[in-house]
């Protein structure tokens, strides 16, 4: 990481690795990921509703694990994996849980949804196999104020053990027609 | 001509705008980042009441990297969502009236440069003495919040009487007399509100907002900015969630309007979440009384409720939420003499608006506690009791509400069949308990709020030789899935896959005018339009076919994206096809549909207000468990019955009724937005307590009951397909039916919300030490009401309007009128 001066603020210029690829970016060093992803990045499926912590819809992995964007520093995830919603498809498929979110309700607004969906991802891959009660608690840090949160249970539910999209979708695929 | 059995309509499936949601890509107002785009930050007063005496912003326009700094001197000109408040200005122009009322903007190269200028700004204030609550506003006329109103810090009284109430409480065997406080809550969208606004190429003002209400945003621009409306351009992105809270056109849409049109350079501004909290619009805090008469069989005589409104500092949709508080109380259950009396105050808050429900969550209530107060004093089961007295299908309302269909005895049937209410109602162990409360909703208000006789809705179809449909409409999408019922209306007609159909809608270069994303209307108004718009193509389709086949149009059938003949089914062509026929035929192709609601019966003043095309109607019933010790209330189940009409899209139907129990339990047992004097060493302001995500409590995913949801389906004739509303009326009663269910488990009374564990406490202290056991308010002020508007019901051989009112004339501009009509 280089410090240069820009404007009279410090500046970073390092690379991040975000969904598989190595991206060279140059950003204002006090720059939360939030805003380097929305920002500097590209990548504005990652979504905010506080930038202090308090509502999850910033959630992405880091490691592997969920952390909110808006509470750690760029320069903190140089070298660090770090996947976003838009990381979830793969080969133009959609992840089996963006499937059951989408057929299922799981997703109204579509506002905290990427934060939901990568908690939920999280969750699945650590656990594969969850019960109601480990998904009420996984997700217990991400805010909804559409849904009532049941659709979000039942379309995490319905995506366990599915492991590659492409399976047949729980309700009519996207594209029948 | 036929179509088939229905494909779309009625058929649980994955909404059009589904991939887009779970993608990420769905484009919200913050996500837009246009070439040479600049950034806006507002300045906010930090004291609740005061004068400007100063304002000096040399400093913040020398800082570097600042393009430009307002203030009120820029935009003099008020506006305000409803024509007979047109109160607010884009920045305060010589008076703060609460804490977060914004006094200056910069706008800056980026966000960190505006937030330093902000600071530069040097503002020195005039103290003026802070009304706090209505009580405070009714004690003291001065200093006035505004220089309008019915009087002092009164902003608008209504009385109404539908009836001789006196007498029908004199012939009743009893008169229940009750007090109720709702508190105020706020939408908390999880979506900050954010525009874009820029000088497109051609030198016109286009902006992209997070707003439920672009046709209304787009006539307060014209209005505000002194351009013709013609050459601005309003685009509703997405919201990320609005519940009424993005309804009102706001300062920052001014002013990065503004901004943008001064430095011909794109300016973004997304507000903090501390700043939505002072945008709110949100629930009223309503302080009620019901004063209800009934026989000894349950029968109602007559109901006369006061309603007291803390409105905060400006009108915003106030007026019209003061009248909702009394609207519809008597669309649920007969009464036959009906009072209402309601009065709003203005206080030095963030001004109070519409928040799903709107203006009626308050005084259901108060109604639906009230009736399960009566049931047990008359010694019947709360259910049996509503079943007595529900209100009669197709029929007018003794404040001549014109009633459809009404499902709402079935859904007391269902709710108390799945919840075991029988064996559960005052059987359970003492700790548990199960309340029930009943609703109505509006399925789109009657009236727009400024007058005119144009259509609430229209829609544009485009149809061309690609076997395409474009379908264009002025609705926002807001979350609820409105670009879905466009959709899935258009496709269900012509006989084709949703998929095949794109919605453009809520963008006023583009779409032809929808009111906008408030008061339940969009599914049923939008819904009708699309219908009427789709039914016109297919006509021409058919003309079409039926010469190239020579087969009647009539005998033709739409599905499967196909048209052909019922008779031969394997006699056809494909849709693209029968487009290209029809465009061959008759020349480029395309039909318009729009709806406009029916006549209200009400012709006395403040009788627009209520009128829908049709009602929804839900019961609830709710179980709590509640731990005496300590007051804290668990809800483990909920059960649902909502009279929808016809669902249309089945998923999406359950979603509205979910979130709508998950928002009304936020309301029952924490959300209120509530208010805290800082210490006399700082200022002594009046402050929101905590605006901040964090300690304004809202229900995560732990607290989350289970919810059973039935969806009562008797379609309506008012409705497409026979659709009613479903986005607000399930929240209705939730709240109530907690409290009921409170009083079920520990035998105690919270007559107000939030239902918390420390009111919870002090009833049941109260009850120990002998006295009531009950949490609430004592008493309802006295308020000098004027003369009230007398109207006799339909079955007094009324007509609809007041015996005593002085008649103005008629407005008679249609569109562009801004008299200071009350109709909203």
């Amino acid at each position: 990481m280089n410090d240069r001066r820009s404007g009279g603020r410090a500046r970073a210029h390092l690379t991040l690795h975000v969904n598989g690829e190595p991206i060279d970016v140059a950003f204002d060093a006090y720059k939360t990921l939030l805003e380097v992803l929305r920002e500097d990045l590209g990548l504005p499926g990652t979504k905010h509703g506080c930038e202090l912590g308090e509502c999850g819809a910033c959630a992405v992995l880091v490691d592997g694990e969920p952390v909110l964007s808006c509470l750690v520093l760029g320069v903190e995830c140089e070298g660090r994996p770090i996947m976003t919603v838009e990381g979830l498809t793969t080969d133009g498929r959609l992840d089996p849980l963006q499937d059951a979110f989408a057929d299922l309700g799981g997703a109204q607004c579509g506002y905290c949804t990427p934060g939901i969906l990568m908690t939920a991802r999280a969750l699945l891959d650590r656990v594969p196999h969850p019960t109601r009660e480990q998904i009420r608690e996984a997700l217990s840090g991400n805010l909804c104020r559409c849904t009532g949160y049941q659709q979000m249970f039942e379309a995490v539910e319905a995506a366990i053990g599915r492991v590659s999209a492409g399976d047949a979708a729980p309700g009519r695929p996207e594209a029948k027609s | 001509m036929t179509i088939g059995p229905s494909r779309v309509i009625g058929v649980p499936r994955r909404r059009v705008d589904g991939r887009a949601k779970v993608t990420g890509q769905t484009r919200f107002a913050d996500d837009l980042t246009l070439p040479r785009m600049l950034h806006c930050r507002l300045l906010r007063s930090t004291v609740p009441h005061a004068r400007i005496r100063r304002l000096d912003v040399s400093r913040a326009q020398a800082h570097p990297g600042v393009h430009l700094v307002l203030t009120g001197a820029d935009l003099p000109i008020p506006y305000g969502i409803l024509p007979v408040s047109q109160d607010e200005h884009p920045l305060c122009v010589d008076k703060v009236r609460f804490v977060g009322d914004p006094v200056a903007a910069v706008v800056a190269r980026d966000e960190l440069t505006a937030i330093e200028a902000v600071d530069l700004i040097d503002v020195e204030y005039e103290p003026l003495r802070t009304i706090a609550d209505p009580l405070d506003s009714l004690a003291h006329p001065e200093p006035r919040i505004h220089e309008y109103g019915d009087a002092g810090n009164i902003h608008k009284q209504v009385s109404l009487e539908f009836g001789d109430v006196e007498q029908a409480l004199a012939g009743a065997d009893r008169v229940f007399e009750d007090v109720f406080f709702y508190q105020g809550n706020t939408h908390l969208p999880i979506e900050q509100h954010a525009s874009v606004a820029a000088k497109d190429p051609d030198g016109k003002l286009v902006i992209w907002s997070s707003t439920q209400t672009p046709h209304y945003l787009h006539r307060a621009l014209a209005k505000a900015l002194q351009l013709p409306a013609a050459h601005i351009r309003v685009v509703a992105t997405p919201n990320g969630g609005g519940f009424g809270g993005k309804s009102d056109p706001f300062n920052h849409e001014v002013v990065v309007a503004k901004a943008a049109l001064m430095l011909d350079r794109p300016v973004k501004i997304c507000l903090t979440r501390e700043e939505v909290f002072y945008c709110h619009r949100g629930r009223h805090p309503v302080l009620m009384k019901f004063r209800t008469g009934v026989k000894r069989d349950g029968t109602l005589t007559g109901m006369h409720l006061q309603t007291l409104l803390d409105g905060g500092a400006y009108g915003s949709y106030g007026v019209a939420s003061t009248f909702y508080t009394g609207a519809l109380q008597t669309v649920t259950y007969h009464v036959p003499a009906y009072r209402f009396e309601g009065c709003r105050t203005f206080t030095n808050k963030p001004p109070c608006g519409p928040k799903r429900g709107h203006g009626t969550p308050q005084s259901r209530f108060g109604q639906e506690v009230q009736l399960d107060k009566i049931a047990e004093a008359l010694q019947i089961d709360p259910a049996e009791f509503r079943l007595r007295i529900v209100e009669r299908p197709d029929t007018l309302t003794a404040n001549y509400l014109r009633i459809g269909t009404i499902g709402l005895a079935e859904c007391v049937h269902r709710v108390t069949a799945a919840s075991g209410w029988a064996e559960k109602y005052r059987r359970l162990p003492r700790g548990r308990g199960i309340g029930l409360a009943c609703s109505s909703y509006l399925s789109g208000a009657g009236l727009p709020i400024y007058w005119n006789d144009l259509p609430h809705s229209g829609v544009q179809l485009k149809l061309d030789r690609s076997g395409g449909v474009t379908a264009f409409c002025g609705a926002t999408e807001i979350g609820q899935g409105s670009d879905d019922v466009l959709v899935g209306c258009v496709a269900e007609v012509l006989g084709i896959e949703p998929f095949d159909v794109r919605a453009v809608t809520g963008d006023t270069d583009l779409t032809p005018v929808d009111l906008g994303s408030y008061s339940s209307r969009v599914t049923l108004m939008m819904g009708n339009a699309a219908i009427q718009a789709a039914e016109r193509a297919r006509d021409l389709l058919a003309q079409a076919v039926g010469r190239k086949l020579d087969v009647p149009a009539s005998r033709l059938v739409f599905a499967d994206r196909r048209v052909f003949d019922a008779e031969q089914p394997g006699r056809g062509v494909t849709f693209q096809e029968a487009v290209c026929l029809a465009e061959a035929m008759s020349g480029t192709v395309g039909t318009t549909g729009s709806y406009t609601p029916p006549k209200s019966a009400a012709k006395f003043k403040g009788g627009g207000v209520g009128p829908s095309p049709t009602y929804s109607y839900t019961a609830a019933v709710v179980e709590v468990e509640v731990d005496p010790t300590t007051g804290w209330v668990v809800v483990p189940r909920v059960w649902i019955a909502h009279d929808i009409g016809r669902a249309l899209n089945p998923t999406l139907v359950r979603g509205q009724v979910e979130g709508s129990v998950y928002m009304g339990l936020g309301e029952a047992l924490m959300e209120e937005q509530a208010f805290r004097r800082l210490p006399a060493r700082l200022s002594g302001a009046l402050v929101h307590k905590f605006p901040s995500i964090l300690e304004y409590k809202s229900p995560t995913s732990l607290d989350m009951p289970e919810v059973f949801t039935e969806l009562i389906e008797h379609p309506d004739p008012a409705g497409p397909f026979g659709a009613k509303e479903v986005g607000q009326g399930p929240l209705l009663p939730i709240m109530p039916a907690v409290a009921n269910a409170v009083y079920d488990a520990v035998g105690v009374r919270i007559d107000e919300v939030p239902i918390t564990p420390d009111k919870i406490l002090k009833a049941l202290e109260a009850a120990r030490d002998g006295k009531p056991g009950r949490y609430g308010p004592s008493s309802f002020p006295d308020i000098a009401w004027p003369e009230p508007l007398r109207v006799p019901p339909p079955w007094e051989g009324g007509d609809g309007r007041a015996v005593n009112e002085t008649r103005r004339p008629k407005p008679t501009a249609t569109g562009a009128g801004r008299e200071p009509a009350v109709r909203s």
